[in-house]
């Protein structure tokens, strides 16, 4: 079994040991994704695993023309998903950009948590200093989990060991808050480097490692999230850690988001399914969800009119 | 609660297995002379699913003979544009009873239904519409400029893939000029007696296609039958070599695709992942019943530890159980005969001393199963790293270096397939060009594709099947000459 030399922290040891990792056939892990797409989830499954994605979603809202009112009618609706239904469960989180924090935390109380994207999000290109200020403000305006991005021009360019000290420091300014780590899968492009990315944070302290941001055209792929789901299973067997895995951007059907749940049981393993260790940042799945699932209670599709808009 | 799956058994609805069937001769399901039957059975359940006509000498003859009737009077002189017509039409009826073919395949041979419906079906109808396609253009085969069909083809097909193995040895045959008596195996008759409904329906002249039934026995007088030019048989190096032994010093020609001892050879830089998968994909696919399954692993030493746990854990989450399931991963062993057969090279394994893990799944009550099954220390001397298993069953073993990999692959008397793993390229050119079969997957395993020959080295038989190659199997060579047509010897 692989073993991590002390330390992990300079370009050269950081690159030697990332270059060790096997390499990803993408032929074959696409035929895998393939392979798993065709499971066939019905009845109690399916109702266990649209309460399970619901539980899981970080309900998202990330533009400029966010407002107060919006971030706080998405804030009623993570609360409650669905007015018409008691049972129907909250979602794991609001995501938001960090002048919102205190918008959001001002709604959902301690009831969720409250995400912030940070650290010149989406393109990260800004100074350490900004980063670290900007993470700062959002934790400081209630966000307990920070959604940051690496800086990918710094990876491409081999400069791993920056990559690492921006990372350890974002997490120092992040205290108590979780960190997730957007890795921005579809500007890293070939699987091996989303394979070095992710142990790349790991190694650093990432809480969570997220495929996207949801700006770039290439969002979460099946494929990708398997080669994250690998990473985090086979961190955990060297380390004993687990890392959570944020597929983002992209997932817009319940059937799409119950795919994502097979891959999960099936590659990293049950102990991956919960809203501690997997989320969907997603805006629009919550509906497709709540809409198959009064279909799963009443036995007939409602349509949009049933679900709301926030 | 944990996300287990509910059960997702696809419906047996679709089909309707008659309580007994006849022979397909000339157009026509006939009521066998002899009257002999016997029956087919759900492996996964032991139920009876229908009783099966036994073909005698008589049978056969009057299958040989309509196909005589119809190479002489029809399919031979046909323009190679009108074969191909029918070809197509046979393709595209496939595709629109796929469903019915997928579940009438899992029926009577056990394998799971993502797999006839993802793989067998689909394949059975792109050799048909690969093989249309060359109907007309025979003249582009490197065999001459108008190359000639052999006559009647005799073909037995065996009980691991039935449906795709008529679809390889009666789509080349047909595109060629030449017309087909094909006997199914014993235990998976059904789906070529759907398919003679499908002649019927793609109005295909009578006895261009005969489809008769029976045993080794039948198999026998197909095998002596003086009136066939050609045998093609897919099935064990044993029966084989008796074939063989019938048409030495006759005038029929001979393909034979036979047994495998494949190895998959792992290097360290391989992407292990995915060569957990090629290697689950190598011998777990269709319960291991396939000649050229990866049944011996090769792995390099210093990540043998490594890849052997992540395969064990891997196998952990296949799904053995109802092959009708959309989820189950393995299905059941076609026969009781191949169970034992299993069970006992699984003892001498544990007899020699060889490392035995056993997936832990749960076996259904009725039904013949094998769960997952992983040799470790296994050397080259121990039988199951030498006899074809044709099971769930891995036998591993390690090398140190490239040639060590080669010495141990080649050192079987088989040649079917073998599979490299590295990203190395130059390694992949270098170890192919080394490797004594006739199938080598480079960073995948068991994928099959109509425009690729097939076939083996040794005691895996010769000719090919697919691809440009595989039409020879069905064409006079340009320098056979006048003396291969019929009344000439």
């Amino acid at each position: 079994m692989r073993t991590i030399a002390e330390p992990l922290t300079t370009t050269s040891a950081l690159r030697e040991f990332l270059h060790g990792l096997p390499g990803v056939d993408e032929v074959g892990i696409k035929a895998r994704a393939t392979a798993l797409g065709t499971r066939s989830i019905k009845n109690d499954s399916k109702s266990w695993a649209i309460d399970m994605a619901i539980r899981m979603v970080d309900l998202t809202t990330l533009e400029g023309m966010d407002t107060p009112g919006k971030v706080r009618a998405m804030c009623a609706k993570a609360l409650r998903p669905d007015p018409t239904d008691p049972t129907a469960p909250s979602v794991a989180a609001v995501c938001v950009y960090g002048d919102m924090a205190p918008v959001a935390r001002a709604v959902v109380g301690d009831n969720l948590h409250v995400a912030a994207v940070a650290t010149a999000f989406p393109s990260g290109r800004a100074s350490i200093e900004v980063k670290l200020r900007d993470v700062r403000d959002a934790v400081a305006g209630g966000a307990d989990e920070i959604d940051m991005v690496i800086d990918r021009g710094a990876f491409l360019a081999g400069n791993y060991g920056l990559v690492h000290e921006q990372i350890v420091a974002v997490k120092a300014a992040c205290g108590l808050a979780h960190l997730k780590v957007i890795l921005e899968t579809g500007e890293l492009r070939t699987l091996d480097n989303v394979r070095r990315a992710s142990w790349l944070a790991m190694l650093a302290g990432a809480d969570f490692i997220k495929t996207s941001t949801g700006k770039v055209p290439v969002a979460a792929t099946p494929a990708v999230t398997i080669v994250m789901l690998q990473a985090v299973r086979d961190y955990c067997a060297l380390t004993g850690s687990q890392i959570g895995v944020k597929p983002a951007g992209g997932i817009r059907t319940s059937k799409d988001a119950i795919k994502y749940l097979v891959l999960v049981k099936e590659t990293a393993g049950e102990a991956w399914l919960t809203p501690d260790l997997f989320r969907f940042g997603a805006s629009t799945l919550l509906n497709d969800l709540l809409m198959q699932r009064q279909r799963m209670a009443v036995g007939h599709y409602s349509g949009p009119d049933y679900v709301t808009i926030d | 609660m944990t996300f287990e799956y509910a059960p997702a058994p696809e419906s047996r609805a679709i089909v309707s297995i008659a309580s007994s069937y006849g022979l397909f001769i000339n157009g026509e399901f006939v009521d066998p002379t002899g009257g002999t039957t016997f029956k087919t059975v759900n492996p996964a359940t032991e139920e009876v699913l229908a009783e099966i006509s036994e073909a005698n000498q008589s049978d056969v003859n009057a299958a040989v003979n309509s196909a005589r009737q119809a190479y002489d009077r029809i399919w031979s002189v046909m323009s190679g544009r009108d074969r191909a017509k029918y070809l197509f039409r046979i393709a595209r009826l496939l595709q629109e009873r796929a469903r019915e073919f997928a579940v009438l395949e899992t029926l009577d041979n056990g394998k799971p239904i993502r797999e006839s419906r993802d793989i067998d079906v689909p394949l059975a109808a792109a050799h048909f519409f690969y093989h249309a396609g060359w109907a007309d253009k025979l003249e582009y085969a490197g065999l001459g400029a108008n190359p000639q069909p052999l006559g009647v083809a005799g073909q037995i097909i065996p009980w691991n893939f039935p449906l795709l193995m008529l679809a390889w040895k009666i789509a080349p045959a047909l595109a060629c000029g030449n017309t087909v008596v094909l006997k199914p195996a014993e235990s998976t008759s059904l789906t070529a007696l759907l398919f003679a409904e499908i002649c019927q329906q793609a109005d295909l002249p009578p006895g261009v296609v005969n489809i008769i039934t029976g045993a080794g026995e039948t198999g026998r007088m197909i095998v002596e039958h003086e009136g066939i030019d050609k045998i093609a048989f897919t099935g064990s190096t044993e029966v084989g070599k008796s074939i063989a032994r019938a048409l030495a010093g006759t005038n029929r020609k001979l393909t034979l695709e036979l047994g495998g001892k494949a190895a998959n050879i792992v290097f360290d830089d391989a992407p292990i992942d995915q060569a957990v998968e090629g290697i689950v994909d190598g011998i777990f696919f269709n319960q291991g019943h396939v000649c050229c399954a990866g049944s011996r692993l090769l792995l390099q030493e210093s990540i043998a530890e490594e890849t052997i746990d992540a395969l064990k854990r891997r196998l952990q989450t296949l799904r053995l159980g109802d092959p009708l399931d959309k989820n189950t991963d393995i299905g059941a062993i076609n026969s009781r005969e191949q169970l034992n057969k299993i069970d006992e090279l699984i003892k001498s394994g544990d007899d020699a001393g060889a490392q035995r893990w056993t997936a832990p799944c749960e076996l259904p009550d009725k039904g013949w199963w094998c769960a997952p099954t992983i040799f470790t220390n296994v050397t080259q001397a121990h039988r199951i790293a030498r006899e074809e298993i044709f099971g769930p069953v891995l036998s591993v073993l390690t090398f140190r270096t490239p040639d060590e990999a080669i010495e141990k692959a080649n050192n079987t008397p088989f040649g079917l397939s073998a599979g490299i793993w590295t990203e190395k390229g130059s390694r992949i050119l270098w170890m192919a060009n080394q490797l004594r079969a006739g199938v080598i997957w480079a960073n995948t395993f068991n994928r099959f594709d109509p425009t690729s020959p097939f076939g083996g080295f040794k005691e895996s038989g010769f000719g090919r099947e697919g691809g440009i190659q595989g039409l020879s199997a069905y064409l006079q060579s340009a320098n056979d000459g006048a003396d291969r047509a019929r009344g000439a010897s």
